[in-house]
């Protein structure tokens, strides 16, 4: 037994941490926001590894590693990357435990290599930036299908989250399967999400600590009073708890326990990086309720992804069921 | 990164299969009676008779020599087959790290075997009526006379203490200095000549802790731990102990949150409680995830250990206010979730408070300045720094 992330682990963190602090989000974001889905960063994201970590090797991926899909989407959470990148993680099991060898042909490769960008609706019927998706799924009770956007664009509190109502376009697949790949593609999806979430709280975390340093007030930094301190110990304390569930979760992948590890996790994340946002807004003060100062993009993102990928009330639900004797 | 225990089965099986023939069948009575404490004592013996009651401890001194990771996972067993609470848990968590990391040879052999045993159960005796919190500003002395050392002065909130053999705690040995300097680190025996013990009634009436009134105690030379003037550094140098893992082990937590949860379904599962059980539960998860982490790093947690103890303290107190919660009007009513209650509404004040924890965690895990420095300690340097 030994859980701690060993040295590769840490250096594909380490990696993709550097990447992404040189491609400076918060431009990317904002111009996301504008309706600029550019790609660079993604096809960047792709040579990386990211989205070979959800596609078997026979499609020319190296899946499925949970373990480094927490690693990877606690990196990109930290940076608030923007798109349907846990979307398209979740597509690609979707697709590969469908059973459609043909669908698994035309779409997997070009998943893992970054060239096909895949949206989903995994609660109501829509689907994150549907338009600038080369294909998007639909999961019936017996039928998969593709879809197309039905609809203007709704606006999130995070701006980057362009979502689009969507209706169905064509059958791809039927059977059994569709149920059963599209319960493990939610599954992989609330992990990615989760993690997605602890990587925003701790960047948020960091900021805030930061700005409790510098920020003077009563001639000293305000980080030295104890209302502020004790607000940040909380979030540590959250953030350091919810960790170890999302690593737990991605470790009972493939068993049954893992429908309840993701959403224990996924509960646990949300609160975690929803206390982190909460007091990160709290301890800036107005700058931090601005539209304009960056971490805001990071605090909206939050409050959006704690309901996405299913609501924390759904999860304990899910948690409490499947603790029955 | 992997969650393999299969390695520690075989040992998991026959610390269950022990526990399944030797746990008593009806519980115990609370330990914090007299007859409680007799019977809970007693009980110590059967466990060191089967080398469990200090699995972690080298043979010589009746323990087995066991991994971290097995003594988790005896923790587990033994709260999961409801195996009564450990009496002499102060010596095992508290003494004995500080006696393996600063003790004689002569001291480990005397004073382990026998509190391993439940010979010797163990109080600690830190606070004093003006140093809680502000440990540091305790006043009671030790004063060098021939051979060894005169206690004096009054200590307070000294679990155990009422019914306990021996007591170990900090003394000001040098009148002229202040604060965390001389200081040292002694033991002595409660029913010596010019020991007071006054039991104090906890919440409940219990009495789980005494006040020590101690007149001219001698204590000789060989019960001190560690150097003269060196006590605040040894007591500290074993403090994360106490708030780390050792105190409350995860298997405390799942244990009662499967009672949690059985207990919330045969009350009707009802839905307006069903957030705050899935809640325990889940944070009781965490707390074990967070153990298997703890004993793989390599490094010191340090600091990090207050983190540990924020949370299980507060996770012990969520715990059980959800289960009188879930009994209704019978929550008010004598029985094992009112004395767990009581008992976890003490742990997010001793071991140092819960708000003495959220300013370590904020000034030496997260490197924020200390209070009144005018912020001279922004930087690295913030993380260091001692109480």
């Amino acid at each position: 037994m030994k859980f701690v992330l060993d040295a590769e682990q840490r250096l594909f963190g380490e990696t993709l941490h550097k990447l992404l602090t040189e491609a400076g989000t918060p431009a990317l974001i904002r111009r996301w926001a504008a309706g600029d889905p550019d790609r660079t960063l993604w096809s960047a994201l792709a040579e990386a590894g990211v989205f070979a970590l959800a596609v078997p090797e026979r499609h020319d991926g190296a899946g499925p590693l949970p373990v480094e899909l927490v690693v990877a989407m606690h990196e990109l959470g930290r940076h608030a990357v923007p798109g349907p990148i846990v979307e398209t993680l979740a597509a690609a099991v979707l697709i590969d435990t469908a059973g459609d060898e043909e669908l698994s042909a035309e779409w997997l490769p070009r998943i893992a290599a970054g060239e096909a960008v895949v949206s989903l609706a995994p609660g109501p019927r829509r689907a994150l930036d549907a338009d600038a998706a080369d294909l998007i799924l639909l999961a019936g009770d017996e039928e998969l299908w593709s879809a197309a956007p039905d609809g203007a664009v709704l606006r999130s509190l995070d701006p980057a989250r362009r979502l689009f109502p969507v209706a169905a376009r064509e059958r791809l697949a039927t059977g059994p399967a569709v149920p059963r790949a599209a319960a493990a593609a939610y599954d992989l999806g609330v992990l990615a999400c989760s993690a997605q979430l602890l990587g925003l709280g701790r960047a948020l975390l960091d900021t805030t600590v930061e700005y409790a340093r510098t920020r003077r007030q009563f001639g000293r930094p305000i980080g030295e009073f104890q209302a502020v301190k004790h607000h940040l110990a909380d979030a540590l304390t959250g953030l350091e708890f919810a960790r170890p569930l999302a690593y737990g979760a991605a470790l009972s992948f493939g068993s049954p326990d893992f429908p309840r590890d993701v959403s224990a996790a996924k509960v646990a994340a949300s609160d975690a990086a929803y206390a982190a946002a909460r007091i990160a807004l709290q301890v800036h003060g107005a700058i931090g309720y601005t539209d304009e100062y960056d971490p805001s993009l990071w605090i909206r993102k939050v409050r959006a992804l704690r309901s996405a990928w299913g609501t924390p009330a759904e999860h304990r639900g899910r948690v409490l069921d499947a603790c029955s004797h | 990164m992997d969650l393999d225990l299969s390695a520690v089965e075989p040992f998991r099986a026959e610390v269950r299969g022990w526990l399944r023939r030797n746990v008593p069948a009806a519980p115990l009575p609370s330990l914090e009676t007299e007859e409680g404490f007799a019977a809970h004592r007693a009980w110590e013996g059967t466990l060191a008779a089967a080398r469990l009651s200090v699995v972690s401890w080298p043979e010589a001194y009746g323990g087995r020599g066991a991994s971290p990771l097995e003594w988790l996972v005896f923790e587990e067993e033994y709260y999961a087959a409801g195996a009564p609470g450990r009496v002499s848990q102060n010596g095992i968590n508290l003494l004995a790290p500080t006696l393996f990391a600063h003790g004689t040879p002569e001291q480990l052999e005397r004073v382990l075997p026998p509190m391993a045993a439940g010979e010797v159960i163990w109080a600690q005796a830190w606070s004093e009526p003006g140093a809680g919190s502000d440990l540091a500003a305790l006043r009671a002395t030790a004063t060098r006379v021939d051979g060894g050392w005169r206690l004096n002065g009054q200590k307070t909130w000294s679990s155990r203490a009422a019914f306990a053999d021996r007591a170990f705690g900090l003394f000001r040995s040098d009148p002229a200095a202040e604060r965390h300097r001389g200081l040292t680190y002694l033991m002595f025996p409660l029913d010596a000549d010019g020991v007071t013990v006054r039991p104090i009634g906890r919440l409940d009436g219990k009495p789980a802790f005494a006040e020590l009134f101690l007149d001219d105690v001698f204590v000789p030379d060989r019960d001190v731990i560690g150097e003269p003037g060196q006590g605040w550094a040894v007591a500290m140098s074993t403090a994360g102990n106490e708030r780390g893992l050792t105190l409350r082990s995860p298997g405390r937590f799942l244990a009662a949150t499967d009672r949690l949860v059985a207990l919330w379904r045969e009350h009707g599962a009802d839905p307006l409680l069903r957030d705050r059980v899935a809640d325990v539960w889940i944070r009781a998860r965490a707390y074990r995830l967070k153990g298997f982490e703890t004993i793989s790093r390599t490094d010191d947690i340090g600091a990090e250990a207050s983190v540990n103890k924020v949370f299980w303290s507060e996770l012990d107190v969520a715990l059980h206010e959800t289960a009188l919660d879930i009994l209704g009007a019978d929550g008010e009513l004598e029985g094992d979730w009112l004395e767990g209650y009581v008992f976890s509404l003490a742990g997010p004040i001793y071991a140092g408070t819960n708000e003495i924890q959220r300013n370590v965690i904020a000034e030496r895990v997260l490197g924020l300045p200390r209070e009144g420095r005018g912020g001279r300690q922004v930087g690295p340097g913030a993380k260091r720094g001692s109480g």
